[in-house]
């Protein structure tokens, strides 16, 4: 089974990177670039079948180590 | 002063802060390897080093903070046992639940390594009685992220209750914009737990501890520390 983790940073924390990526785009003269934040993706195969099982196990791993919770939200998605 | 220094691979500053504290504190340090589910017997004093810890990878400090050896760090820090991570180490401190908050991207995305100055806020605790209570001091730091961030309920509590041991400043002791490198939340350069025996700092006092330096102001610490476990014993 195929899974996707998807780290993003909560709203109201400052992310430099993503200013610094939002800077580039405009002076690429990428237009309608209004913000910019950066994140990070996992994709994760599971050895088993059973979702439910599988979405325990994706939480937990986000959750003990995939996102650091303080700064970060992250979701989960089952791709089958 | 027995002292236990944790290694971790990508760590690089372990042996300057051996150095540092065999020469200050008179005692060879243990050099204990990351995946022992063990201290040395006698271990007054866990230290987490600065470096890359596995490259960074993921975040600062992230995968060293669940290493085997941390669950004994957390028993030790649970005891009242004398905990100090530096740079790399406040890093992993904070990924490993033993401080709040975390370190962020310098806000200028720089790595930044010079001398700065720090603010000694407080005397009465194993981790500055070395100094005085608004004492300045001048030591290096090599960061790029040193930017302290927590949400505001951690911060007012860190700033009410004398948390905040070390804050950056400019050479007279002002705190303020020009002087905070990195962009951190009210210039804190260094946090205690809320018992106070676990300090992460940014800055490496184990980097200006002999004359060969040209600055011997990182001493105080170490030296507050053993003072700190004399007095106890």
């Amino acid at each position: 089974m195929k899974a996707r983790v998807t780290v993003t940073l909560k709203t109201g924390i400052l992310d430099p990177q993503g200013k610094a990526i939002e800077g580039a785009l405009k002076s690429l003269g990428v237009d309608g670039v209004a913000s910019v934040r950066q994140g990070k993706v996992f994709d994760i195969e599971l050895a088993g079948t059973d979702k439910a099982q599988a979405e325990a196990a994706l939480k937990a791993a986000a959750d003990k180590l995939l996102a650091n919770t303080v700064i970060e939200n992250y979701r989960v998605e089952l791709l089958g | 002063m027995k002292s236990a220094i944790l290694v971790f691979p990508g760590i690089n500053r372990e042996r300057d802060m051996a150095r540092a504290l065999r020469m200050i504190s008179g005692h060879e340090p243990a050099m204990v390897w990351h995946a022992e589910t063990s201290l040395p017997k006698g271990t007054d004093l866990v230290v987490v080093p600065g470096g890359f810890s596995y490259g960074d990878y993921l975040r600062c400090g992230a995968i060293a903070a669940r290493a085997p050896v941390m669950d004994a760090v957390r028993d030790h820090a649970a005891k009242g046992g004398l905990v100090l991570g530096v740079c790399n180490g406040f890093q992993i401190l904070c990924e490993s639940g033993l401080l709040p908050g975390v370190l962020m991207r310098n806000d200028r995305l720089k790595f930044i390594c010079k001398d700065v100055h720090l603010r000694v806020e407080r005397s009465d605790t194993p981790f500055t009685r070395g100094y005085n209570a608004g004492q300045v001091i001048r030591v290096p730091v090599a960061h790029g992220e040193g930017n302290y961030a927590a949400d505001e309920e951690t911060l007012k509590r860190l700033n009410g209750d004398g948390r905040v041991l070390y804050r950056y400043c400019s050479a007279d002791g002002e705190v303020g914009d020009l002087s905070n490198i990195n962009g951190a939340a009210h210039s804190i350069a260094g946090i205690v737990n809320e018992s106070g025996n676990v300090l992460g700092m940014m800055p490496h006092p184990e980097n200006h501890v002999e004359d060969i330096m040209g600055c011997t102001d990182g001493r105080g610490l170490f030296a507050g520390l053993v003072a700190h476990l004399d007095r106890a014993a």
